[in-house]
């Protein structure tokens, strides 16, 4: 963590085991180059902790090592070294127990276009995770649960929705149905990879404002996956920014976007619009071609 | 459409447009219309033939090579046998041949090729090798030596040996789907669900390969009939059954082509023939609807057409009127 800047000193950041946590402890991933005797490490000695109830948003360009560190937690990738903790626990690698730990973390990936089988009705979905992990109350059928689940993230008529196709559905209806899907096993912990970078903008926010307020009533601990610093302000407690592997600069939200201390950050922050320098841009250009035409 | 420019513009602005071309686009497929209509009179042929037939298939009362007339349907061989009756039993021993064989071959090669893309590392290793090895031994000369070996063989046992020699190549093509389906976000989001790596084959994968699927049990089919056919013809088919293939080798024994017997070999390489062709066209029409860049394309052509036609009208037009012009 030599690039850590002054600002890691969060309460998040100390190790810590217990107290039904996420850990993610030196973790590094390299990727063998195929054909060549080198490798690419995508991952880089990073630490984290996620907490119920908390958000830690993780920030940075493409092929920074975000999704890297999202497969890693859900192990569709194992580690090169260090280590993931669920409850003070390393996480199984097989069997039950692997199981019983999927039941607990889940994923709401970048694409609803391709998250959802194109085969499959709604109802199968949310269905088979509510199965898998027998994720009903006493004495509500699997149905009246994905009916719940669906209502939940605010489909409705629920009724209309469960036996629709994912291509039946728009975006940010598929968005909501992934939401839900994620939600189905009653897990404690989300990762949120680029959830609402292929929506619509005008439909963002709804989906963001929906995944908070699930986070809000379900406790859940949450990593939003972002690479819009203006959103991982707003919703996250906490903002890591990574840069080629390494988490550059990490520390409560306003902190981090108020006052950067790594120059990626500067940058990042930079090239992101502002709708006041948009205004003062639009004058200069215009008073330039003011210019060139007297 | 893709090609506005050569349209009239009022035309391809409307909505109607699109809704028309929408509709053209699901238009039912001819070739499939054709294909499947084809393959059901010979499946109706094969179930109900042997019924409506005058003569048992092995009756030799009959008098001998006498052409297609109102008694024997078409004509008789040297042994006096009833062709039509011949043919009739014979379809089912050939479809039946080529079902099984074709099914036994697309297990074979959904079992290696979607199971060593799906899982890959080491499996993906041996099952790849096991394919290639498949793959590379020719198919008729290991049939031949299987079927050599048995004696007695069966339909049904000719149909086994098809298909376990006929698998390799679709199983390659498999594995590469495969591969490419794995990294599917919604393959990753049943694998954090919990799902057991069968299911996630057999319920998220296969579905997806379905129309692929399809086109190579068809394609499997036809080779098995062919094949069948060829092992038949060679005496190494399926021994004391009536099939296409082991008509095709009494005639060949019996001399049918210097008797100029026609009727003894035609039908049945006719038979073979029709079914390949109904298969290859459903097969066709399979492949349109898997990628619409095909569907589309007869369509393209033909508004290219069109356009051509309309300017050079128009360019027709304009020079007449230029010279009604320089003669006023």
């Amino acid at each position: 963590m030599s690039h850590a800047s002054t600002s890691a000193q969060s309460p998040e950041h100390r190790p810590q085991s217990g107290g039904g946590s996420l850990e993610f402890r030196n973790v590094v991933k390299e990727y063998k180059v195929r054909g060549a005797q080198r490798t690419i490490r995508a991952v880089n000695d990073v630490s984290f902790t996620l907490s119920p109830g908390k958000t830690i948003a993780l920030v940075g360009e493409s092929g920074s090592g975000k999704s890297t560190i999202a497969k890693t937690i859900l192990q569709l990738e194992r580690p090169t070294s260090g280590e993931v903790l669920i409850d003070g626990k390393a996480v199984p690698r097989r069997g039950s127990a692997l199981k019983r730990y999927r039941k607990d973390v889940q994923m709401v990936f970048q694409d609803p276009f391709a998250s959802l089988n194109p085969f499959h009705t709604i109802e199968h979905h949310l269905e088979r995770p509510i199965r898998l992990h027998g994720a009903t109350s006493p004495g509500q059928s699997v149905h009246e649960r994905v009916l719940e689940l669906l209502e939940r993230v605010n489909l409705k008529p629920a009724e209309d929705i469960v036996g629709r196709r994912p291509h039946e559905l728009s975006g940010g209806q598929r968005q909501r149905v992934a939401i839900a899907r994620a939600l189905a096993p009653g897990s404690r912990f989300l990762i949120a990879d680029e959830p609402v970078s292929m929506l619509d903008v005008s439909i963002r926010l709804g989906v963001l404002n929906l995944l908070a307020r699930l986070q809000r009533e379900e406790n859940l601990g949450v990593l939003y996956i972002t690479h819009d610093l203006a959103t991982a302000r707003h919703f996250s407690d906490e903002i890591m920014v990574m840069y080629r592997g390494d988490v550059v600069e990490r520390g409560p939200s306003d902190e981090v976007i108020l006052n950067p201390q790594h120059e990626y950050t500067k940058t990042l922050l930079a090239a992101a619009p502002d709708p006041d320098k948009l205004g003062s841009m639009r004058d200069e250009v215009r008073a330039s071609l003011a210019a060139s035409d007297s | 459409m893709s090609n506005p420019a050569t349209e009239a513009p009022v035309e391809d602005a409307a909505p109607v447009q699109t809704h028309k071309v929408f509709k053209h686009k699901r238009h039912v497929n001819g070739k499939f219309v054709i294909g499947a209509t084809m393959l059901s009179l010979i499946i109706l042929f094969a179930i109900f033939g042997p019924m409506i037939a005058e003569f048992e298939p092995r009756d030799s009362d009959n008098p001998v090579l006498i052409p297609p007339d109102s008694t024997y349907w078409l004509g008789t061989t040297s042994l006096g046998y009833d062709m039509f009756s011949q043919l009739a039993t014979g379809a089912r021993t050939s479809l039946m041949v080529g079902a099984v064989a074709g099914l036994i071959a697309v297990v074979l090669s959904i079992m290696f090729g979607v199971v060593a893309g799906y899982v890959g590392g080491v499996t993906d290793e041996l099952l790849t090798l096991a394919i290639g090895v498949m793959l590379v031994i020719p198919g008729l000369p290991l049939t031949i030596v299987i079927s050599s070996l048995v004696p007695g063989r069966s339909g049904l046992l000719v149909a086994v040996i098809l298909g376990i020699t006929g698998w390799a190549g679709s199983a390659v093509v498999l594995r590469a789907q495969a591969q490419s389906l794995r990294n599917r976000d919604y393959v990753s989001a049943s694998r954090i669900a919990g799902e057991n790596p069968f299911r996630v084959i057999g319920v998220e994968i296969l579905p997806n390969l379905l129309p692929l699927l399809t086109g190579q049990f068809l394609f499997g089919v036809i080779l098995a009939i062919l094949g069948e056919a060829g092992l038949s013809y060679l005496g190494l088919g399926p021994t004391g059954s009536i099939s296409w293939g082991t008509i095709l080798n009494e005639a060949q024994a019996g001399g049918a082509l210097t008797r100029g017997a026609w009727w003894w070999f035609v039908p049945p390489g006719l038979m073979v023939a029709l079914v390949g062709c109904s298969l290859a066209l459903i097969n066709f029409a399979v492949d349109e609807i898997i990628n619409p860049k095909l569907r589309s394309a007869p369509l393209e052509a033909r508004r290219l057409r069109k356009a051509k036609k309309a300017a050079k009208a128009e360019k027709k037009a304009a020079k007449a009127h230029k010279k009604t012009e320089v003669n006023a």
